[in-house]
């Protein structure tokens, strides 16, 4: 089974409406969305929910303030900054040490160290993960709650019950959209993919990011190729990205133009192959081919190579 | 005075918005600095071209083992909730890139043999655009933690300037990292069915933060504020301080690196009110000072 991953550096390059229609071109297919801070593929899939779970993202601590006795050891203890003295409950004329479960990061040191065992760490679930159909074959998407850390963990967990699932039923293409970025939740959606495709645009910015997650699909081992999505805002820049996309080995399998059909597919929901057979939807087909055939030649993964990145792993216990 | 310019979704136009904001706010003879919180992508120096006058590294603690004390007793990977370390009966080995920095190793080992070096993780650089001061944090690629280059960014700060506050996208650790403690946030959104739901979920973490914030619309198609769209925008309790048209002209200006409020009048006069209300409230906070 082969992986492909949309990838971008630069946010709003286009890559949920690229993945959406790639989609829809496919036949069969397991789709993962790994955005999962801002998940939007859902919106042009309309996937319906076979199957949900919650995410354990770590461990928070908890104060028992019965048995908290105020020496404030875990507060000096803590690097987070997320305990503090405060109101504990606002019946309760006590005060002592309230923890900021935002800030919490799991380690345990005040648990560890409290000296009337007054702390423990809970596990904490902050967000769902969901198994649907739609049109086209499943789709793995999630939810994690605002503000959240461990997107990376959530991420891994994602694509590994979609590689599973697919493996089992018989796929042979996964499809992952990928989020925004280099950091912890990019490196667990990239990590063994077959082939990353990474969506640039002809602005400074789209540049200089391109160059950014090209390098990190290199250190990774991961084979790159890049399109550039609205090609036509700047000729020149377009071109010029396009030669300078193989000193990345990334090579530019194909330009997309601005078209004001991308926005009309999404305001009804849809990819834009199904509405619409203008100048986007005919380069999107055929970055479809190039990439298929691109996707032909890249090595298959296992499940077992989706390895958490994890800075954000907990140990299981 | 610190003002967040945050969105959800990428590419709405956080960067445009903040460096334009910084450009006028400078041109108006206020002290601002803008502040490149966005370290896996930072584009902020493309549109400013600040002069660097100082670049240094940004180091994350990590624990170092003295393998003349180690007796390989294994505490320290017992309380590792990270995995970052791990102890064989020959070596203990420390992940770096897994490490949270709790400190939780160096405090249990028995035989004092842990203490606390350094990592580079990224590149912090201080300059100045014109009168426009100017930090940027960039992640070195191949580095998960964005958080500590970003609190690196945050500490150049000064309390006596305004600081213009560059997010990354999303809603997760990196953004709630630039969000903490801000006086004000300016969420930019698009007119678009992903920017209306990237923008509820970033509704939400600053209501979650308890902080004040309103709404810049960016690439508005049709102008008036009686379209469903800021119906559904006026759910939200956040005042709408600026809505920026739709027009190619601003798109390739911002496609070739330019300040599109130098070069394209009608994008600054949408963004004078956003400007006068930033001014407004730094006047208030000035005079609860004296108070």
């Amino acid at each position: 089974m082969k992986e492909l991953v949309v990838v971008s550096g630069k946010g709003g390059t286009g890559k949920t409406s690229l993945a959406a229609s790639l989609a829809i071109l496919s036949d069969q297919i397991v789709v993962v969305d790994c955005d999962v801070d801002a998940p939007d593929l859902h919106l042009l899939l309309e996937p319906q929910t076979i199957n949900q779970e919650p995410f354990v993202g770590g461990y928070k601590a908890h104060i028992d303030h019965w048995a908290c006795q105020g020496c404030g050891r875990c507060a000096e203890l803590c690097r987070f900054d997320a305990i503090s003295r405060g109101e504990v409950e606002k019946d309760l004329v006590k005060r002592g040490f309230v923890v900021d479960t935002l800030a919490c990061e799991g380690c345990g040191v005040c648990a560890d160290h409290c000296p009337q065992k007054a702390i423990e760490l809970r596990p904490h679930v902050n967000g769902r993960w969901f198994m649907s159909r739609f049109r086209r074959g499943y789709l793995f998407h999630a939810s994690l709650d605002v503000g959240s850390e461990n997107s990376g963990k959530l991420v891994t967990q994602l694509r590994r019950a979609a590689c599973e699932f697919a493996k089992r039923e018989g796929f042979t293409m996964l499809l992952t959209d990928g989020p925004p970025g280099i950091g912890c939740p990019v490196i667990a959606s990239l990590t063994g993919a077959s082939l990353a495709l990474i969506v640039t645009e002809p602005t400074v910015s789209g540049w200089h990011d391109f160059e950014r997650i090209a390098r990190l699909c290199l250190q990774l081992g991961v084979p790159a190729v890049t399109v550039i999505n609205k090609a036509d805002v700047n000729p020149e820049m377009t071109d010029q990205i396009a030669r300078h996309t193989a000193q990345y080995a990334a090579e530019c399998v194909a330009t997309i133009p601005f078209d004001p059909d991308v926005l009309e597919a999404q305001m009804k929901g849809r990819s834009v192959v199904e509405i619409s057979d203008g100048s986007a939807s005919q380069a999107i087909k055929a970055t479809y081919s190039a990439v298929m055939s691109r996707l032909g030649q890249a090595p298959a993964v296992h499940h077992s190579e989706i390895v958490p990145i994890s800075l954000n792993q907990t140990r299981e216990s | 005075m610190k003002v967040v310019i945050a969105s959800g979704k990428g590419g709405t136009g956080k960067t445009t918005i903040a460096t334009n904001l910084a450009f006028l706010m400078a041109r108006d003879g206020l002290s601002v600095a803008y502040l490149d919180c966005d370290v896996e992508e930072p584009n902020g120096h493309l549109f400013l071209q600040p002069v660097i006058t100082w670049e240094g590294p940004i180091e994350k603690p990590v624990p170092v083992i003295d393998s003349q004390r180690c007796h390989h007793c294994g505490r320290c990977s017992e309380v590792c909730r990270f995995g970052a370390i791990v102890s064989l009966p020959q070596a203990t080995i420390v992940f770096s890139e897994l490490c949270h920095a709790c400190g939780g190793c160096q405090l249990a080992c028995p035989k004092q043999a842990i203490s606390e070096g350094r990592r580079r993780i990224g590149t912090l650089r201080l300059g100045h655009a014109g009168t426009i001061r100017f930090v940027s944090g960039i992640l070195q690629v191949g580095e998960a933690m964005s958080p500590p280059a970003i609190r690196a960014v945050k500490a150049a700060m000064d309390e006596s300037e305004v600081a213009l506050l560059d997010a990354p996208p999303g809603t997760g650790c990196p953004v709630v990292e630039t969000l903490r403690e801000a006086d004000m946030v300016l969420l930019v959104t698009e007119p678009t069915p992903f920017g209306w739901h990237d923008l509820q979920l970033a509704v939400r973490l600053v209501k979650m933060l308890k902080l004040p914030a309103a709404i810049i619309v960016n690439r508005v198609r049709q102008a008036g504020r009686d379209n469903l769209w800021c119906q559904r925008l006026r759910s939200l309790d956040f005042p709408i301080w600026a809505e920026i048209m739709d027009k190619r002209a601003v798109a390739e200006a911002y496609s070739r690196g330019k300040i599109v409020a130098q070069c394209e009048l009608q994008f600054a006069e949408q963004l004078k009110p956003v400007v006068d209300k930033l001014k407004a409230l730094i006047d208030e906070r000035a005079c609860g000072c004296e108070r």
